[in-house]
């Protein structure tokens, strides 16, 4: 069984900063990817980044996938492990993972699990029609593959992923014949909105779906109205024809792991659901067990490079690790993810933070 | 109203809008950007200093347009493409619009194209001055409008008639 310091759970944004900052700390990292190729979504992302320059404001997400992996390839300190799914990680600290077709056991003297988040469906009748899609497969369709999805598309969900992907739909060439929200008001950034308003794309708040039309395929979708009690209005049913369904209706974090190694946990709507205890040092109640980005709680990726970061230098700090700037790196990173968190869209996801902070130090 | 349908409002406008006065001197930015976000780099773009971020990078930009010369770089640099440049002095009664576009074919210079307005309606054409390509991949293009359209105008559609 293979000795190593630390072992970082997944190669998105949250992961790729944890795995960076760690490694310059002088700690030895195995980081596991369970897809081909690192990035997580920053890879599908064509939008300009917001932010300070720290986070990369104003570069795109593929682009900036691209500066982490060159700053991973950079660290002789990181070992690289693309289609590795860690299976297991177990109370004598043993973690299991298979690689291609192989098993394989380490003990990592800690583990950051940065493992994102998954997308939540919707239920309607209909819902398991061809040309009804999720909007990861959407953008890694049209971002990875260069495949166009559909050619009219309706799209369900006003926060930012909704409405960023039907801007991509447009810029492929896709038709996008509304943006529908059943909430009263956009959840995205209006900047966001204000784009695919001037493409002609009209956004419906207020609205959900009550079915989707087709036999061998996706014909159609009708929408209604919904009340302030969030109940469908009889006789406001409006049917799009469209060949596509893009569903962009919230993400859940991905905890299995943190369950298995019995973090304890809580529910937390704000967050997305259920989330682990932590403290300031993105340390779990799980001594060796590190969290960083959307597993932690559903937010945006500068703020999950920022937390990666966070837990990559605690980690390593908890392995006698040391540099001379350890203590203002830390605390610089520290003010840039409250200064991400100081506005008011950050309203809920400090409120759910203050449900799973731990308030002992390390 | 931006928060419903992701329109900005005559009022919300009304703020952001350059003065009277302001127009008559030429050229100068309109930062159409309502939200507190946490952002900040259109005041690292401003070579004058003319936007600057409050102490906090979640509030909104501060717009001096007695700075601003209208040069545009913010207009590329904004990760929310939420920045115009509009300049009435450019013609008789005739304005120039610097807007952000990603889309492509790109217009040319010369090209006639359907002006649209915030909701994405027609509201005339628009005559493509110049297509300044970015290394962000961002496009400025420089529109010449009636100046009586240069408010409403923030998008292009290109004409049948322009591209075979």
């Amino acid at each position: 069984m293979k000795e190593v310091d630390i072992v970082v759970i997944g190669g998105g944004p949250a992961g790729l900063s944890a795995a960076v900052h760690a490694a310059k700390m002088g700690a030895g990292v195995l980081l596991l990817e369970r897809s081909q190729a690192l990035g997580g979504q920053l890879v599908k992302q064509t939008h300009k980044f917001f932010g300070s320059r720290q986070e990369f404001a104003g570069e795109r997400g593929f682009d900036i996938a691209h500066t982490l992996m060159e700053q991973i390839a950079q660290q002789e300190k990181i070992e690289v492990w693309t289609n590795a799914t860690a299976l297991g990680y177990y109370p004598d600290g043993v973690l299991t993972v298979k690689r291609n077709e192989n098993f394989r056991t380490f003990r990592p003297r800690k583990l950051i699990v940065a493992t994102g988040a998954s997308e939540k469906a919707l239920a309607f009748p209909n819902n398991d029609l061809p040309g009804i899609y999720g909007a990861g497969a959407v953008q890694t369709l049209m971002n990875l593959y260069g495949v166009m999805p559909a050619k009219r598309v309706l799209m369900v969900g006003a926060g930012n992923i909704g409405v960023i992907v039907a801007y991509q739909l447009l810029q492929a060439g896709v038709e996008v014949a509304a943006v529908i929200e059943a909430a009263p008001r956009i959840g995205g950034y209006w900047v966001h909105a204000s784009k695919i308003r001037r493409c002609g794309v009209p956004i419906l708040t207020g609205h959900t779906i009550r079915q989707a039309h087709g036999t061998t395929q996706l014909t159609g979708v009708t929408v209604c109205r919904l009340d302030e009690k969030w109940t469908m209005i009889p006789g406001t049913d409006t049917l799009f024809e469209v060949d596509g369904l893009c569903l962009a209706v919230g993400l859940s974090p991905l905890t299995e792991l943190l369950w298995q190694a019995g973090c304890k946990m809580n529910f937390v709507p704000e967050l997305g659901g259920y989330v682990p205890w932590r403290n300031e040092y993105l340390q779990t109640t799980h001594k060796n067990v590190y969290v960083a980005g959307d597993v932690a709680g559903v937010e945006e990726a500068s703020a999950a490079m920022v937390e990666g970061k966070l837990a990559g230098l605690a980690a390593a700090f908890a392995l006698n690790h040391q540099t001379a700037d350890f203590a203002a790196d830390y605390r610089a990173a520290k003010q840039q993810l409250n200064a991400l968190r100081s506005g008011p869209l950050s309203a809920k996801v400090c409120h759910g933070l203050c449900k799973v902070m731990l308030e002992e130090a390390m | 109203m931006l928060a419903i349908d992701g329109t900005a409002t005559a009022e919300d406008l009304q703020a952001v809008l350059p003065t009277p006065d302001r127009r008559r001197r030429g050229a100068v930015a309109v930062i159409e950007c309502f939200q507190e976000i946490p952002c900040n780099p259109c005041a690292d773009a401003c070579p004058r200093g003319a936007i600057t971020m409050p102490e906090n990078i979640s509030q909104r930009p501060v717009f001096d347009p007695d700075k601003c010369n209208g040069c545009g770089v913010c207009v590329g640099r904004c990760p929310g493409l939420a920045i115009f440049v509009v300049d009435y002095s450019y013609g008789e009664d005739t304005a120039l619009l610097k807007i952000p576009y990603e889309f492509r074919p790109l217009p040319q210079a010369g090209d006639s194209v359907t002006a649209l307005d915030r909701q994405g309606a027609a509201v005339g054409s628009a005559r493509v001055v110049k297509v300044q390509e970015q290394k962000n991949r961002t496009t400025i293009l420089w529109l010449a409008v009636t100046a009586a359209m240069a408010t409403a105008v923030r998008n292009i559609r290109l004409s049948g008639e322009v591209r075979a």
